[in-house]
């Protein structure tokens, strides 16, 4: 599944500002309300979904990548976004490692697949050595959505 | 995504090179980006092959692993 059908461009964070799990969930969650994907509403119960799920396992995947995720009736289709924390943080990632690229995931309960099918795509797209380092270098949303066409294109991975 | 940290866990406890295959596409056990990279979702068709001293032992193990459906028991099994 192609970034472009999950990734809401507006919600993308360049430069992430927290330094908790909490912190930095809620801070992605918050970009999706910015960016009108996710109803203010639903935000509070959005962020204690996703925290009960990292309860059951971090979904730090290393090479300082996490992809925290939850199901939630609000959203009709799969949506998430994309943010980079400079200084990364720590997410009890399962190699250790801090963790500074964040790909987070909000699925309809009734397509229980469609988050792995993302995730397919972005384990993929972060094996690729130079789309990890180009991610962590950008500085703009611009920057990161250009590199997730780029991707969508077939760039870098296989 | 849950299994697939359940996999990992169990593989790095041999010393066997372990194997999934989804598709012709193949992802080492050991690795859960390697792994999420398969996309396999609850009923996909999945080879499982090791390789090395313990092999035996451990296609036993993560064979039960997949037959108890790691333990989800039908909570969220695909998260």
């Amino acid at each position: 599944m192609k970034f472009s059908v999950f990734i809401s461009k507006k919600a993308i964070c360049a430069e992430l500002t927290a330094t908790t799990k909490e912190g930095v969930i809620t801070e992605l969650v918050q970009s999706l309300v910015n960016a009108g994907d996710i109803k203010d509403a639903d935000k509070a119960d959005i962020i204690k979904a996703i925290m009960k799920r990292e309860e059951l396992g971090s979904t730090g995947i290393g090479r300082g990548v996490a992809v925290p995720h939850t199901k939630h009736a609000s959203v009709e289709k799969l949506i998430g976004t994309v943010g980079v924390s400079p200084a990364g943080l720590d997410f009890e990632s399962l190699d250790g490692q801090v963790a500074s690229l964040f790909f987070l995931l909000v699925s309809p309960p009734d397509r229980p697949g469609d988050h792995l099918r993302a995730l397919e795509n972005i384990s993929r797209q972060l094996r690729d050595d130079m789309f990890c380092r180009l991610l962590r270098q950008s500085k703009t949303i611009e920057d990161i959505s250009q590199l997730l066409d780029e991707a969508d294109g077939s760039s870098f991975g296989t | 995504m849950r299994p697939a940290d359940k996999l990992v866990r169990a593989a790095a406890g041999f010393q066997c090179q372990i194997e999934l295959e989804r598709a012709g596409q193949i992802a080492d056990c050991r690795s859960i980006l390697s792994l999420l990279t398969l996309g396999a979702t609850q009923g996909s068709e999945l080879v499982l092959r090791a390789q090395g001293p313990d092999a035996d032992e451990a296609i036993r193990v993560i064979r039960l692993m997949f037959d108890q459906q790691f333990d989800e028991h039908n909570v969220e099994q695909s998260t």
